[in-house]
């Protein structure tokens, strides 16, 4: 009997010891916190000088080569838009939009820019099983079209809803999203193409940190015009691309129930666990198995067991 | 079929159609026995065939159509709801209904309770095509399936979630197939495969137990990258791997009691006496087994509402659809079975195995699609991808019933006995059962 045990012990450590190799790298991700990126460029959007314009989503059209609008960007319709009850959404032929709200209690029309607002910590990074995206040191969030699956966890996990998905293509299909203009500009050291473009000087290029500065700078010095808020500073971890708004964030549809934490520490305590299951449940139920298996005197298996380690003795 | 048997004719169960004749060709085993022209004739006889036949009409082109023109023309395209009805139903429903492999397995293999190997093949056997249609499903979902073993060879990404499941139910997987190869190995009389994987069937075991809780939990620590589009009430920071771990213990035993349950009215001249008179016993078993894990699972979803303070949402019409779920599939199921199994009415004990499954199959809809963006909007998937999943579901069927009906799942198989007294001196002879089925009160703890 206990050669027959060992024998069979082993084989399941061997099983578990196996698979341990493969989660390993999980662990040392739960350890450390991280500290973000403090030389990447970020963008600081000042949404009290936006007045809709839309050139900023003709000049993103261009440079990331992308098919012609349904409607053109003078046409300022799209405003009207409403899928399923919500403004226009960032989609596979549109890397960035921008929608118009109407806040209470004023009648002045305000306009918002959506567009990927390329996490510290992202959780589409965090999500992808394939690895596709990179969080560079400039501070944008490009991906690895190359090795896309079509899974579209990202999709699932980002909190801002960006990552759209090419599902008009048969062949090809791929994730399609903001990537700071990464390859055309960013890596130079050149603002991307919308910040570039806008005539109202919307948007402000720069170190994340200093835009932090700069808008908090803002802040102080026109506390009637400005919330007291920047959002995504703190936002998912941080963003590196930040709004400041002189209307409730809620009013203009940003999610304000976000947490200040990267979705990856919301799955660390899982990934914790992985590696003590493999650890633990090979000893455990191979030893539950050497205890329901032994012999059980007088509770009517000795027929099965004598055939069980007949089964055995032979081999 | 039941027709021809009737007639005389005896389907394949073993080596040789009897004493002194030749074995049974690799054909004649596929054709259970009969002549082309039986074996059509059944099958034409058969109405749920006609049924089959009508929904590929319809669902295989339509299958044909996705791949030619991609996801966009079958589905809504939606970008909020990345994940729709084929991955709300063919992964996270299929996956826990499958998990009766490892549980039979582990009460067979690891807890030495032979009492119940009758039905293990059957549990091994759902395990394995539940996981390997999880797969088809995912194969039909992805935006480029030829690329489905890219985490495994090309580009890893260990810190997602959906990599550890990948890999779990890549492995998993030829561990099942492993598993249930010992029927397979039987059937076409190589013996030396069987024996061989007799001998590391513990260690498949273990490795099934391992792979099995943390996919299992993995599928529900995915939506740990939505906190917010999961309504709370479906969402627990803490406690979303357990909650999938642990309901997948009842819905995978319950879909053992529902598959059987149909294989008895609709198979039964495949079955030997050995899984038919002990159907009774091993159903009221698992239904204890289901129950305990109904109750542990309830627990466990009220310890989740209560740890995040989640209580106010119960007064909302989401929580009242909370409830509801919670009522049919969850409660209701806890009580029917005490009953059920205390007066040992075992239409009743197959009844509420089938609502639990719906109850556990609801939950996973529930999560992954009917409250996910509670806070955006509500989206009703496609036409055509409602279509597609009931045809891949078809395709299980049909798939399962051709196993069914040709490996030694639900019958002993009778072995060359020449080959057997040299190699196998146990397994020649069925189960002898009269014991269990006559009395099980006595043997069940």
């Amino acid at each position: 009997m206990s050669g027959i045990s060992r024998r069979r012990f082993l084989a399941a450590s061997a099983a578990g010891c196996v698979a341990t190799t493969f989660a390993g790298s999980k662990k040392a991700l739960a350890a450390g916190t991280f500290g973000g990126y403090p030389e990447g460029m970020g963008v600081l959007v000042d949404i009290t000088r936006c007045v809709g314009c839309r050139t900023c989503e003709a000049a993103c059209n261009k440079e990331q080569n992308l098919p012609d609008p349904e409607r053109p960007f003078d046409d300022m319709s799209v405003f009207d838009e409403i899928h399923h009850g919500q403004q226009r959404r960032t989609n596979e032929k549109a890397y960035t939009v921008i929608n118009r709200y109407e806040p209470t209690g004023s009648d002045q029309k305000v306009y918002r820019k959506v567009q990927c607002n390329h996490c510290a910590e992202p959780a589409c990074l965090s999500s992808c099983f394939v690895n596709a995206y990179k969080k560079t040191d400039e501070g944008a969030v490009i991906y690895n079209d190359k090795v896309c699956v079509g899974c579209r966890n990202c999709m699932v996990a980002c909190p801002f809803n960006i990552p759209a998905y090419s599902y008009s293509s048969a062949f090809d299909p791929i994730i399609k999203k903001c990537v700071f203009c990464y390859d055309t500009r960013l890596k130079e050291g050149r603002p991307p193409a919308c910040v570039e473009s806008c005539p109202q000087q919307v948007m402000t290029f720069g170190k994340r940190d200093d835009l932090i500065k700069i808008a908090n700078q803002r802040i102080r010095n026109n506390p009637d015009l400005y919330v007291d808020h920047i959002y995504g500073e703190h936002e998912m971890g941080g963003t590196h691309w930040m709004y400041l708004s002189g209307v409730p964030f809620d009013e203009l549809a940003f999610n304000m129930h976000l947490s200040n934490e990267p979705i990856l520490n919301n799955v660390k305590d899982f990934l914790g666990t992985v590696p003590m299951v493999l650890a633990i449940w090979p000893a455990l139920f191979t030893g539950f198995h050497l205890l329901a298996t032994n012999k059980k005197n007088g509770h009517g298996h000795e027929e099965e067991e004598s055939k069980h380690n007949d089964e055995g003795g032979d081999q | 079929m039941k027709a021809l048997i009737e007639a005389g004719v005896k389907p394949v169960d073993s080596y040789r159609p009897g004493e002194n004749k030749r074995p049974w060709t690799f054909k004649e085993k596929l054709m259970l026995g009969l002549t082309p022209g039986q074996y059509l004739g059944q099958a034409l006889r058969n109405p749920f065939n006609w049924i089959l036949g009508l929904i590929f009409a319809v669902g295989l082109p339509l299958l044909a159509y996705r791949y030619l023109f991609g996801l966009g023309v079958v589905t809504h395209s939606s970008n909020d709801y990345p994940w729709g009805l084929l991955l709300g139903f063919g992964l996270f429903c299929m996956v826990p209904l499958s998990a009766s492999g490892f549980m039979l397995g582990t009460t067979v293999e690891i807890f030495g309770r032979h009492d119940f190997e009758p039905i293990e093949r059957l549990a091994l056997l759902n395990g394995l095509l539940g996981y390997f249609f999880a797969v088809v499903y995912l194969l039909v979902d992805l935006g480029q399936p030829w690329r489905l073993a890219y985490p495994m060879v090309i580009s890893f990404g260990p810190v997602a979630v959906l990599f550890l499941v990948a890999w779990h139910v890549a492995t998993y997987l030829s561990v099942q197939v492993a598993e249930v190869s010992v029927a397979f190995f039987e059937w076409i009389g190589w013996l030396g495969g069987k024996r061989w994987v007799r001998k590391i069937a513990i260690g498949l075991t273990v490795a099934g137990i391992i792979l099995s809780t943390l996919h299992q939990g993995a599928l529900g620590a995915l939506f740990l990258y939505s906190p917010g589009k999961v309504h709370p009430l479906w969402y627990s920071s803490a406690f979303q791997w357990i909650l999938f771990f642990a309901s997948s213990i009842p819905a995978g035993l319950c879909m053992v009691i529902t598959v059987s349950t149909v294989i008895k009215h609709t198979m039964a001249w495949r079955c030997d006496r050995n899984f038919l008179d002990n159907l009774d016993y091993c159903t009221l078993g698992i239904a204890k087994g289901a129950a305990m894990g109904l109750f542990t699972y309830f627990f466990i979803k009220v310890i989740a509402v209560a740890h995040d303070n989640e209580w106010a949402y119960l007064a909302t019409g989401w929580g009242f659809w909370w409830m509801f779920e919670m009522f049919f599939g969850v409660m209701l199921p806890i009580i029917l079975f005490a009953y059920a199994i205390h007066h040992r009415l075992l239409w009743l004990v197959r009844a509420t195995g089938f609502l639990t499954v719906l109850g556990i199959c609801l939950n996973r809809l529930n999560t992954s699609l009917i409250t996910f963006n509670w806070t955006i909007y509500q989206e009703l998937p496609h036409i055509f991808e409602f279509i597609i999943t009931i045809t891949l579901l078809c395709i299980y069927v049909v798939v399962y019933r051709f196993i069914l009906y040709r490996l030694p799942i639900l019958y002993t198989w009778k072995e060359a006995p020449q080959e057997a007294v040299a190699t196998e001196p146990v397994k020649t002879e069925p189960r002898v059962s009269a014991g269990t089925s006559t009395a099980p009160a006595t043997s069940s703890p």
